[in-house]
């Protein structure tokens, strides 16, 4: 199998995120792994690994696919040293700012060049939060759409892959023909630490970076543009007391008052 | 005037209050009309639970195929209906469903998407809350037509009562967008509390509750709440994951957020700082917590919740 992980590296989720110019500021903040990217990686390394593994000359490799500024290399490597064969980065400063149709277009292409058969995403990234690439991806590809995972299994002699989800409609079981894209919510897993012989040997692996030429598309502006953006007040402080016995009393007399009750 | 299409939020078969607040954003702009995606045959009966809020129309598709092949499915229909109605823009509710269509959406119609809008204007400027709710942002959508998924709970629905003008409307389902199948679905078990990101309250638990969400459970039920979580407490097995607030759980905005011995990391503050109001109850007086909150307690939640438990029931009884 020619498995697929998409990866974003983000502003740490622990950073005060700010907007310059109508778009986050990413030159000033910690950029780590997307902690959702991570179960991705790790269910992609475990469904190599439970059909024949991904080592050299195994069936399966697990490729890396992250769009974002050369200093991305920082989270793909991480991918590669949990495991990860190899990695494709598209960088081109024409992306900065990239909303998520120009994101899903471009990984689209290139995950449609490499044929893969499993394509896997996290559910959302920290930063941006829209929760729709893994969709757009699927609709670009023309291909079946099994997202909000919180479990998988693949068949790949008969090329079918069946997730469970869970929606706000109930827990449900569906299933797709590769190729597949499949996003995968937390706790699907618990995400393996690099070892250090992974890090060494991440640091030997190839990350292709390609440019929008090299991908050999063209984007356009993006599709939805900020009128202004202003950080939002405190909020005033309120009233703060301490449980003498009648907490819970001033707490529903608040209530009363705020006619929340 | 134009139209303005709302996808009517139907869960279970039955149909949300997000639809009415919807229709309430989607009146500003032009004449509201619903689409109702339902299984074959039950068309009318969908339709005729349309009866709040400022809805001019109802379009009324019927398919086993949204069922049967979800997200997909949904899209192809809703770009055909735009396509047909030229709508001045789309108004989707901002769940996980409603945001994957208007992604596929914006992909076959060739349209800009903002998601999460906690409110839209007149000429179609969203404003999102993000970063955890510390920024506001204006946009609008500059190609195609807009596409706007809307966040549950942050605009106040008009629930007049309309008796719209039903349209049946037909249109296939391309192969090409049955390519996921569901074999199986299983409601969600929620014990008779509100959905997390629809409740009015919110009563929440964390470190503090030790495991025990008892002392929450039972003042989240005199309220009529719904249940939350922090991260420590669901990645300890407290409590189901699916309950988590915060920036790698789910986003709330309710009337009122309880936070009970939660203190209050920035993770947890961004799914639910835009609530309209916070009460915190906490040991810790230290607890970043009680920045946000317009109401604080510091105190054991075990000796204050039973108390305010007991006084809100006292008050119904």
């Amino acid at each position: 199998m020619k498995i697929a992980i998409c990866i974003k590296q983000v502003p740490d989720s622990w950073a005060e995120k700010k907007m310059v110019n109508g778009l986050l500021d990413r030159t000033n903040v910690d950029a780590v792994l997307n902690d959702l990217d991570e179960y991705a990686v790790e269910e992609g390394l475990r469904i190599a690994e439970a059909h024949g593994g991904n080592e050299e000359g195994a069936a399966n490799t697990v490729t890396v696919i992250s769009m974002g500024p050369e200093r991305a290399t920082e989270a793909v490597r991480k991918a590669l040293s949990m495991g990860a064969n190899n990695a494709i980065l598209i960088s081109d400063p024409k992306l900065a700012g990239a909303d998520a149709l120009t994101t899903s277009k471009v990984l689209a292409s290139v995950i449609s060049k490499g044929e893969f058969d499993v394509v896997i995403c996290g559910t959302e990234s920290t930063d941006a939060r829209m929760s729709v690439v893994p969709a757009m991806i699927a609709e670009r590809l023309n291909c079946a759409q099994l997202t909000f995972a919180s479990a998988v299994t693949v068949d790949p002699a008969a090329k079918k892959v069946v997730i469970t989800r869970v929606t706000e409609a109930g827990v449900d079981e569906m299933f797709g023909q590769f190729p597949v894209v499949i996003s995968v919510v937390e706790k699907i897993n618990e995400p393996r630490y690099p070892s250090f012989k992974g890090i060494m040997a991440a640091k030997k692996k190839t990350i292709e970076v390609l440019d929008l030429s090299a991908v050999g598309i063209s984007i356009e502006n993006a599709w939805s543009v900020v009128v202004d953006a202003a950080p939002r007040p405190a909020r005033a402080a309120g009233v703060k007391i301490t449980d003498d016995g009648g907490g819970g009393d001033q707490l529903v007399t608040f209530l009363m008052e705020k006619k929340l009750i | 005037m134009s139209c303005v299409l709302i996808l009517a939020d139907f869960i279970g078969g039955k149909n949300t209050k997000k639809t009415a607040e919807l229709a309430t954003a989607a009146a500003r702009i032009g004449d509201v009309s619903a689409v109702v995606l339902a299984p074959t045959g039950q068309g009318a009966a969908y339709a005729a639970a349309l009866v709040q809020g400022p809805i001019s129309t109802v379009l009324v598709v019927e398919s086993d195929s949204f069922a049967e092949h979800g997200v997909g499915a949904a899209a192809d229909v809703l770009t055909q209906i735009i396509a047909q109605k030229n709508p001045a823009a789309v108004l989707i509710a901002s769940h996980a469903f409603g945001k994957e269509l208007a992604g596929r959406t914006a992909v076959k119609s060739g349209s800009g998407i903002i998601t999460d809008a906690v409110d839209v204007a007149a000429d179609i400027t969203a404003t999102q809350m993000i970063f955890g709710g510390s920024t506001t942002v204006h946009s609008k959508i500059s190609h195609g037509t807009p596409i706007i998924t809307v966040r549950p709970n942050s605009i106040t629905a008009d629930l007049k009562s309309v008796s719209p003008t039903i349209e049946m409307l037909s249109f296939d389902v391309a192969e090409s967008s049955k390519k996921s199948t569901l074999t199986s679905s299983q409601p969600p078990v929620r014990g008779g509390r509100p959905e997390l990101t629809e409740a009015d309250i919110v009563v929440s638990g964390g470190r503090g509750t030790n495991g025990d969400f008892a002392a929450v459970e039972a003042f989240a039920d005199s309220l009529g709440a719904a249940v939350g979580a922090s991260r420590a407490a669901t990645d300890a097995g407290w409590y189901p994951h699916s309950h988590q607030v915060g920036q790698t759980g789910k986003s709330v905005s309710p009337q009122l957020y309880v936070a009970c011995g939660i203190s209050g990391a920035i993770q947890h503050r961004a799914g639910m700082q835009t609530s309209k109001a916070i009460v915190v109850i906490n040991k810790d007086p230290e607890a970043p917590i009680f920045e946000i909150a317009d109401f604080g307690v510091i105190g054991d939640l075990f000796a204050v919740l039973p108390k305010a438990t007991e006084g809100v029931n006292a008050r119904k009884a």
